[in-house]
């Protein structure tokens, strides 16, 4: 079917958002590590001029950016194992909370980790808190999200598992209280015992060292605006 | 009309999100009841049918609910087939109308809507985002009639408050972003788009633009700076 890149980082989520979907799809692809993201690739910026971003896929030499888009094209283009359920409102759904998912949750719980103690810190973890409330709600009498068998938003939900939990710590706050979030705290536990999902995460150290080395970079940023 | 066929669009006049639904619907001859949410006072409909968001366009079709304009665009490409299909058929095209779609709505609509209603500094360097994400899009639509070829689709829809919207805003702002010497292609699509039978007759009052706009601009640019997230 033509060869597939994949350009990405090893820590991203987003990137390993899209090697579970092409690993669930069987699709063979080579991996190109960008190495240094503050001193990019040629490849990258010939391909992702726009955003300059990984994950970037190429296939048959054509580019494709950004995760959600990247993963729509990985459906449509390679039909087994759909991850995407038949029906349109069905669909929708998948993707409402995709987007929901992909950008507000990852951002918040961000925004969280990094702001230092106090009552911006306690706001930030609350409205964080208060769309992972929602996410309990969608997974409610469900295995997965994509039911008895993961699917797409399984996929962009995937970063809670291992990538929250490494924002909590370096953060110092606990979002995925389990006496709070039963249902999900019990999903992301099933998610990341799947052998295909957990050969793909980084390891933790690694991922501790890089979210650490952002948030000091972060919180001199704002200590120097003061 | 058995009842579970009946769609129905919650939405805001002036918002360029539920008229882009408006179009797709109007562009597939899809009937639809419409009702006007005053989003200043939301009603207690609308919270229950998008309590994650509380906001418009909020679709409805045999009782299902469906929010997010661009999830909605979707929805109604995939229920009603018939021409014109919104999106390409190919994988690679699609992935690039979704691109160019978020584009548009991450860079170019929240740095235009943004240096309308900054002041300063501010308004300034959203400006300089705006035109420089306004320089990516004519990159685009060159040697183009429409995003989608020679026929209206998915991204002329996603794209089209360009159009109308921008130039009202740039008009509330003092700011020019689409400046038709640095980008005749854009200018050109867009007096297209205007003049398509389906759009022309879908835009709201221009003399209810600019007084709701300069409304806006007034409480938005009382707040502090750097609640723009771009």
């Amino acid at each position: 079917m033509g060869e597939v890149k994949l350009i990405a980082t090893t820590q991203s989520l987003f990137c390993t958002r899209v090697e579970w979907a092409l690993k669930l799809k069987g699709v063979e692809y080579e991996f190109i590590e960008e190495e240094d993201l503050r001193n990019k690739s040629p490849l990258l910026l010939k391909y992702n001029p726009v955003h300059k971003k990984v994950p970037l896929l190429l296939h048959h030499g054509k580019p494709i950016a950004e995760s959600l888009v990247i993963l729509e094209y990985i459906e449509e283009t390679w039909k087994e194992n759909p991850l995407l359920p038949q029906d349109p409102y069905e669909r929708a759904l998948a993707r409402f909370w995709a987007q929901f998912l992909g950008d507000k949750c990852v951002f918040g719980a961000w925004e969280a980790a990094h702001k230092a103690e106090g009552e911006e810190k306690t706001k930030a973890i609350e409205s964080a808190q208060e769309s992972l409330a929602f996410l309990e709600k969608q997974i409610a009498g469900k295995k997965y999200f994509g039911g008895e068998e993961i699917g797409f938003l399984d996929i962009v939900a995937g970063w809670i598992p291992h990538w929250l939990s490494v924002m909590e710590e370096v953060g110092g706050m606990k979002l995925l209280e389990a006496e709070k979030f039963p249902l999900l705290h019990e999903w992301a536990h099933n998610f990341i015992q799947i052998p295909l999902i957990r050969e793909c995460i980084p390891p933790r150290e690694k991922l501790l060292d890089y979210f650490n080395a952002s948030i000091s970079y972060m919180r001199s940023l704002a200590t120097n605006k003061q | 009309m058995a009842s579970e066929d009946t769609v129905k669009l919650l939405g805001f006049w002036a918002s360029p999100f539920s008229r882009r639904v408006e179009w797709a619907l109007k562009l597939k001859g899809v009937d639809y009841e419409y009702v006007e949410e005053d989003i200043f006072n939301k009603s207690s409909l609308l919270l229950e049918l998008n309590p994650v968001h509380k906001k418009v366009p909020v679709l409805v079709h045999h009782q299902k609910v469906i929010s997010e304009s661009y999830v909605i665009l979707e929805y109604i490409d995939e229920t009603w087939k018939q021409s014109p299909l919104l999106l390409p058929q190919d994988p690679h095209e699609r992935a690039k109308a979704r691109f160019w779609a978020r584009f548009g709505e991450e860079k170019l609509l929240l740095a235009s809507s943004g240096a309308m209603w900054s002041l300063g500094e501010e308004k300034e360097r959203l400006l300089k985002l705006a035109i420089e994400a306004m320089e990516k899009i004519e990159e685009e639509i060159k040697g183009k009639e429409f995003f989608g070829g020679e026929s209206i689709g998915y991204l002329d829809v996603a794209l089209g408050w360009i159009s109308y919207w921008l130039p009202v805003w740039e008009e509330v702002g003092s700011i020019q972003i689409l400046d038709p010497l640095t980008f005749p292609a854009t200018t050109s699509w867009a007096k297209n788009f205007l003049n398509h039978p389906i759009i022309k007759d879908n835009l709201p009052p221009r003399q209810k633009m600019i007084p709701y706009f300069h409304e806006r601009s007034k409480f938005f640019s009382s707040l502090p700076p750097g609640w723009i997230k771009i």
